[in-house]
């Protein structure tokens, strides 16, 4: 054999076995579940469902915009709460609980050979605090005087003010509050998800071994730890705001020829908070996606992950940077020149380490024995919507350019396509690559694929065109766009036509729905690892795995997570767990 | 769960320079060698903790250098009338005072706990909780003072309607961290007393046994609590 790496050896075990707690009864097996894997289940049920509003939402917006004055009941009050819930569900309870809650308690245990989060209690409580989140949240809906209608970002003054739909009613309150319990759950949660990772690991796994999509949703969580103390801070302040009648963000300002209480606050302060927050927000959404998408090409590929290490420190990089970047999205605000410099600057900076992570998935591809799987398919669509996305990112990160594009259309496409479809496709793929695990069948393969080429090809279709519309200057979160001068009439025609492709898109993922609860009893059995990969949650005796992951005894770690194609070897993928004695690795030194 | 013991996982040659530094934090299974995973996790949360009251001190900070309404002056209002002169601060000495005091009985039941010596770390524990149930009462003096006199929230007689917002939200924050951690104090000191550590019965809720490393993490959030107050105080009343 050539290459042949000499057997590692192997450190005796440093942490004792792990306490777990066993479930007596169905109530604490299924429901009240301290098990990561049955938490990961009730996280991504629950944002599915809460997406699913959301979905709807935004088909709620499209028949306003795209067939103006049709639709009597979406007055411009309701188009401003679906903007607003459907932008607050979509980054926040679908995209970060999914990512995080969802594939990061399915996956990081069992990823780095632990037999569950290192405190599950904690864990299963995170779980309960996002549900009340969720539900104070639809509450808002019920509420009198519905939602709030203040934008997802939330800027005061109009946030908290008469005119803005919930701004004096129940909405901002019951916003608010969600956003605050939503916090307090992630913090149990990400807890747990940074310590397993730092701390939890089986013997052989260091941190250079871990599969990418570990590296992604590791980071994204330290983000998220440093990055919701700011979102948490505003939240209060603002609820004080409204129930108190503080000023921390209102200045002086006179409503409708009355002067209102407050007096001396600054809203651009809540503009810094929110963006310190919101900008990581971003990554908190795609370096998780970075990371599983670097696992879907490499095994789909048949090929090691390229420069795995540049990889790692590009994740990490990507997240560090991503804390200085913040005022970019307050170029109109307005801003010291030298301030606009300097986050244009970072900004722009950011593309390095992006461009490396894109380049390396390209050179992962190349060559490789490609599987056109459906994980494969979803995971070369966001490679291209990324880059799309990404370069758009370019233009907005100027500030010469930014200030004419800002709340254009452009705005909304340029986001749409590299924090909202880029993520879920890669969502979707990951779905597609582990629902076998979690079931033990695979997803339908038919409605599979209709399902991703309607949702591709119907995504560019929506988004596409709103980049020529925000370049003709159509503006966002307007309700009514019909008597201005720059909606011509094929202006019109293409916000039809947005529109249309939006409800084939939903009705597409409504397809998807089915195929998850129908392929549960009827679809194809799977086996253990499918995909054969060679990570450790596709090694477990079980599949699903079993309470505690990996039977009596923990597996051990010879090897990096991407010895696929390794020349000499039998097969053409070798599990982290096989000795080297037995097969080569082409793990970098 | 967590039994710790000192193992050297490093193989002779290691790499120099950057390569070095990430093997040993990449390192086998833990990446903080002889931490245990209570202890790791309270680190990162009071990190996380930290941005928090780093927040609401900077939002603190931008209201009272944006305000064009003059801002109270802190000797002034925290001033008490005893034996018939105004004494500036008087309280929040004291209530510093004791504070910082009741860091030093914590650290004392930390190292009596790992001692097992149950007696002295639950003692030192109550009266730990006692001097900050102390704080937080004088905290609920101060308060009323405040408030009998005017200061409201949404404003008060003397100057910037912030000055009243920022010191109760403030102040409010960080006496639900000391109530907190009292409760908790109270809860661990329990433990301590009745053996739970040494008999190693398992908790009510995670049906885990602690260990007096419990005591140890406990200590960390009381003197992060402590810490964060020589912070409001030295930016809220000196400033």
């Amino acid at each position: 054999m050539v290459d042949v790496t000499p057997a590692d050896a192997v450190p005796p075990a440093e942490v004792g076995e792990m306490e777990l707690y066993h479930p007596h009864s169905w109530w604490t097996k299924y429901v009240f579940s301290q098990d990561a894997k049955v938490i990961a289940i009730q996280y991504s049920a629950t944002a599915t469902s809460i997406g699913l509003v959301a979905l709807v939402l935004s088909w709620l917006m499209r028949l306003q915009l795209g067939f103006p004055g049709t639709f009597d009941f979406i007055t411009p009050e309701a188009y401003y709460q679906f903007i607003t819930m459907h932008g607050m569900i979509m980054v926040i309870y679908l995209l970060t609980a999914l990512f995080l809650g969802g594939f990061g308690n399915y996956l990081i245990p069992l990823m780095v050979g632990a037999r569950d989060m290192v405190f599950p209690y904690v864990n299963m409580l995170s779980y309960w605090i996002y549900l009340l989140a969720v539900l104070v949240l639809v509450s808002s809906f019920f509420a009198p005087g519905g939602p709030t209608g203040a934008g997802w970002t939330l800027y005061p003054p109009q946030a908290i003010m008469s005119g803005t739909p919930g701004g004096q009613d129940w909405g901002i309150i019951l916003m608010l509050s969600s956003l605050i319990l939503f916090i307090i759950g992630f913090t149990m949660g990400g807890l747990n998800y940074v310590v397993t990772v730092l701390q939890g690991r089986t013997r052989g796994m260091t941190l250079m071994r871990l599969p990418l999509t570990v590296w992604g949703i590791f980071t994204a969580t330290v983000m998220a730890l440093l990055a919701f103390p700011a979102l948490f801070v505003a939240c209060v302040m603002m609820l004080l705001d409204r129930a108190l009648g503080t000023s921390f963000f209102m200045p002086a300002i006179v409503e409708m020829g009355e002067q209102l209480q407050h007096n001396g606050g600054s809203p651009i302060l809540f503009q810094h908070l929110f963006w310190f927050f919101g900008h990581p927000e971003v990554y908190i959404v795609a370096l998780p996606a970075f990371g599983i998408v670097s696992d879907l090409i490499s095994t789909h590929a048949r090929k090691n992950i390229f420069g795995y290490r540049m990889m790692v420190w590009a994740i990490i990089a990507i997240g560090a940077l991503s804390f200085v970047v913040w005022a970019h999205h307050m170029y109109v605000s307005g801003m010291n020149p030298y301030f606009g410099f300097f986050f244009a600057t970072t900004t722009l900076i950011i593309a390095v380490p992006t461009a490396i992570k894109v380049y390396n998935w390209v050179l992962t591809l190349w060559r490789g024995d490609i599987h056109l799987t459906i994980p494969m398919l979803f995971a070369l669509a966001f490679i291209v919507t990324f880059v799309n996305g990404g370069l758009t990112g370019l233009f907005l990160g100027n500030v010469v350019v930014d200030v004419p594009l800002s709340d254009t259309m452009f705005v909304v496409a340029h986001f749409h396509m590299v924090m909202g479809v880029a993520p879920i496709l890669v969502i979707f793929g990951a779905i597609y690559h582990w629902y076998p695990k979690v079931t033990g069948r695979l997803l339908d393969e038919t409605l599979g694929r209709f399902h991703f080429w309607v949702t591709f090809i119907g995504a560019y279709l929506i988004f596409f065109p709103m980049h020529y519309l925000g370049l003709m200057g159509v503006p966002r979160r307007y309700a009514e766009l019909t008597d201005m001068t720059i909606m011509t009439e094929s202006a019109h025609h293409l916000n039809s036509f947005i529109s249309i492709m939006a409800f084939i898109v939903g009705f597409a993922q409504i397809v998807f729905v089915f195929n998850l609860i129908w392929s549960i009893r009827h679809g194809r059995e799977a086996g253990g690892n499918p995909w054969r990969a060679t990570t450790l949650e596709w090694q477990t005796p079980q599949t699903p795995p079993a309470h505690g992951n990996f039977g009596k005894e923990l597996p051990i770690v010879y090897r990096w997570a991407y010895d696929y194609s390794v020349p000499g070897a039998k097969e053409d993928f070798i599990p982290q767990n096989v000795p080297g004695a037995f097969a080569p690795s082409r793990e970098p030194a | 769960m967590t039994e710790t013991t000192v193992t050297h996982t490093g193989q002779p040659d290691r790499p120099k320079g950057w390569r070095g530094i990430t093997a040993d934090w990449a390192s086998d299974q833990r990446a903080f060698k002889n931490v245990s995973w209570g202890k790791a996790m309270m680190w990162i949360f009071l990190l996380s903790d930290t941005f928090i009251f780093g927040c609401f001190l900077l939002s603190y900070m931008t209201a009272r250098m944006s305000t064009r309404v003059p801002w109270p002056n802190p000797s002034e209002v925290f001033a008490l009338r005893i034996g018939g002169s105004d004494i500036p601060l008087i309280l929040i000495a004291i209530m510093t005072f004791v504070l910082i005091s009741s860091s030093g009985t914590m650290a004392m039941a930390v190292n009596f706990g790992y001692r097992h010596d149950r007696r002295k770390t639950a003692i030192l524990m109550l009266l730990t909780a006692a001097l900050g149930a102390t704080f937080v009462g004088m905290q609920a003096f101060e308060w009323t003072k405040l408030i009998t006199e005017g200061v409201r929230p949404w404003g008060n007689p003397w100057g910037a309607a912030q000055f009243g917002s920022c010191f109760f939200m403030i102040t409010g924050f960080h006496g639900t961290h000391v109530t907190i951690g009292v409760i908790f104090l109270v809860i661990v000191a329990r433990k301590v007393w009745r053996g739970d550590f040494d008999t190693g019965r398992p908790g009510f809720f995670t049906s885990r046994k602690g260990r007096y490393e419990n005591v140890e993490i406990m200590g960390l959030y009381w003197h992060f609590v402590d810490l964060v107050w020589v912070f409001i105080f030295a930016f809220f009343y000196l400033w």
